[in-house]
């Protein structure tokens, strides 16, 4: 240790005069030196990146970002965009249906009601559509009310009112998300079979669905159409579901960047979901005689099926004549 | 009518973080949200600066753009407040500010947000000036009383500026003359849309 200690000290020595006489050219030249030539700069920060980040002191680590200034973007998607989008889709698809059903009117059962009904749609497959349309509506509006709730609502009611509305209206939103999602993961499972695409289905559409004059494009239990809207609500479900997830839970793996992006995923998806659900409400309702029952009573009448959905009514039937061992009572005398 | 704002003098900020103390003292801010913060950029790398950031008062705030129940506004000294009674705690101002400011106490299951609290320029809220219900919203309303920021005033090294944009740039435009150097009026073009010509 003694004998190594000297010339270690030697070395040390030698060290520090060499650093000394680097740095002394450089601290004589100290007058000149210009403190802001390393100096960081906003606008050179801002050019290599969107964000300005550092370090601090206090334990939330968002707050180290410094400057982002892409909320502008967002700003003026949440402001003027999505508005377009959103009038344009809601109020381009409301004025459609009602050109359609001036123009059409409810499409009839042409041989009229048969008397005699068969099942379209069990009691699980009705709750389930029913809970997520339900939960859809109330997520539909109490949406609709963040874009459009301050230029078309607030003007006519007090300021506390509308912020009681809108608060009851964010938690149904959060809250209800949850049935919502459930509801699209089980109408995917349970109608996955019935809505892969055929050749059928190319078909259908290329008679238009049959919705001018009085064709009726053969189709098994979901047509082409159905098969739309079941993948608009799958894929679209989906995307919103994801999309407000993310924003429900801030800061879970998302930064303020991704959350800007979620939230127009989540405005776009959903103004187009609203669209396309208000020609699905148009069909089961007002537009067709006979199609509400499907979802409501869950049975339709034979003629319907026979008109609109040939090929299942076939299919349904050969079941019950080859007839399993088990009893098919699926087609019941009507009233 | 004076037009608030922040000018924060990177060149003079040392980082000692009595800006974020004396906020979080004065306005009894709530455990968890801070109103204001400093950061240190380039962190121990030669030209490294630190810069005390808070709400900056934007002039057309995008926050209150995008505020869905208008609970945002801004005063005639140009600083911007928000109603806490108004507020739902959606979050859009937060997805807005070019900043950072806007921040929610969290209550309740995972990331629910209760009202939203941010720097007031030490000008309370829509409450009567001074009451206690303005102090225990959003604390202390200094410039009803004639006074300017706190985190400003207890600056040490006065780096941190607050009060009429026009005085502060023309008291750093002087100090920039002076020395020689600046590293310019942090956050100002994304604020106010200019910055200080130096």
């Amino acid at each position: 240790m003694q004998a190594l200690a000297a010339p270690l000290r030697t070395v040390l020595v030698l060290v520090f005069l060499a650093v000394a006489a680097i740095g002394y050219p450089a601290a004589t030249q100290a007058q000149s030196v210009n403190p802001t030539k390393n100096a960081v700069s906003e606008e050179q920060l801002l050019q290599r990146s969107k964000t300005i980040r550092g370090l601090g002191s206090i334990p939330d680590t968002k707050s180290y970002t410094l400057e982002q200034p892409a909320g502008r973007d967002w700003r003026h998607f949440h402001e003027v965009t999505l508005r377009w989008i959103g009038g344009i889709a809601i109020l381009g698809m409301l004025a459609v249906l009602v050109i359609f059903y001036l123009s059409r009117g409810m499409v009839r059962i042409e041989n009229g009601r048969s008397g005699r009904i068969i099942v379209r749609f069990n009691a699980f497959e009705r709750f389930v559509h029913w809970m997520t349309a339900v939960c859809f509506v109330v997520l539909a509006l109490s949406g609709l009310n963040i874009t459009f709730g301050r230029p078309l609502l607030l003007p006519l009611m007090s300021p506390e009112s509308f912020t009681a509305w809108s608060e009851w209206a964010k938690y149904a939103h959060n809250y209800l998300s949850f049935p919502f999602t459930l509801g699209v993961v089980l109408i995917f499972l349970m109608w996955l079979g019935g809505n892969l695409p055929t050749r059928v289905d190319l078909e259908w559409l290329k008679r238009g669905g049959g919705m001018m004059g009085h064709d009726h494009p053969p189709a098994y239990r979901f047509n082409a159409g159905q098969k739309l809207i079941y993948w608009v609500v799958v894929l679209g479900g989906g995307a919103a579901a994801v999309s407000g997830y993310l924003l429900i839970f801030p800061f879970y793996g998302t930064t303020i960047e991704t959350m800007q992006r979620a939230e127009m995923i989540h405005g776009i998806v959903a103004m187009l979901f609203i669209a396309t659900m208000l020609a699905h409400i148009y069909i089961g309702t007002i537009g067709m005689e006979g199609a509400f029952e499907a979802m409501g009573s869950g049975t339709v009448d034979l003629n319907w099926a026979k008109e609109h959905h040939g090929l299942w009514l076939e299919e349904e039937g050969a079941r019950s004549r080859t007839g399993s061992s088990q009893p098919q009572p699926t087609i019941i005398a009507g009233q | 009518m004076a037009r608030m704002k922040f000018l924060c003098d990177a060149d003079r900020c040392i980082e000692c973080n009595a800006c974020v103390t004396a906020c979080k003292n004065e306005h009894e801010v709530p455990w968890g949200i801070n109103r204001r913060r400093v950061v240190t950029l380039d962190d121990g790398l030669p030209g490294e600066r630190s810069v005390s950031m808070a709400c900056m008062h934007c002039t057309d705030a995008p926050c209150q753009a995008v505020c869905p129940v208008n609970a945002i506004y801004t005063t005639a000294d140009g600083v911007v407040l928000h109603s806490k009674d108004i507020c739902i705690g959606c979050g859009y101002c937060f997805y807005a500010c070019p900043f950072g400011a806007p921040q929610y106490p969290h209550i309740g299951n995972f990331g629910s947000r209760g009202k939203m609290d941010k720097c007031t320029f030490c000008a309370g809220g829509p409450e009567p000036d001074g009451s206690p219900a303005e102090y225990e919203k959003y604390g202390a309303n200094r410039l009803a009383e004639g006074k300017l920021p706190l985190c400003a005033e207890m600056c040490a090294t006065k780096s941190l500026l607050a009060g009429d944009g026009e005085i502060i740039e023309e008291i750093y435009k002087e100090r920039v003359a002076k020395r020689g150097y600046g590293s310019g009026a942090w956050g100002w073009k994304t604020a106010y849309g200019e910055t200080v010509s130096s």
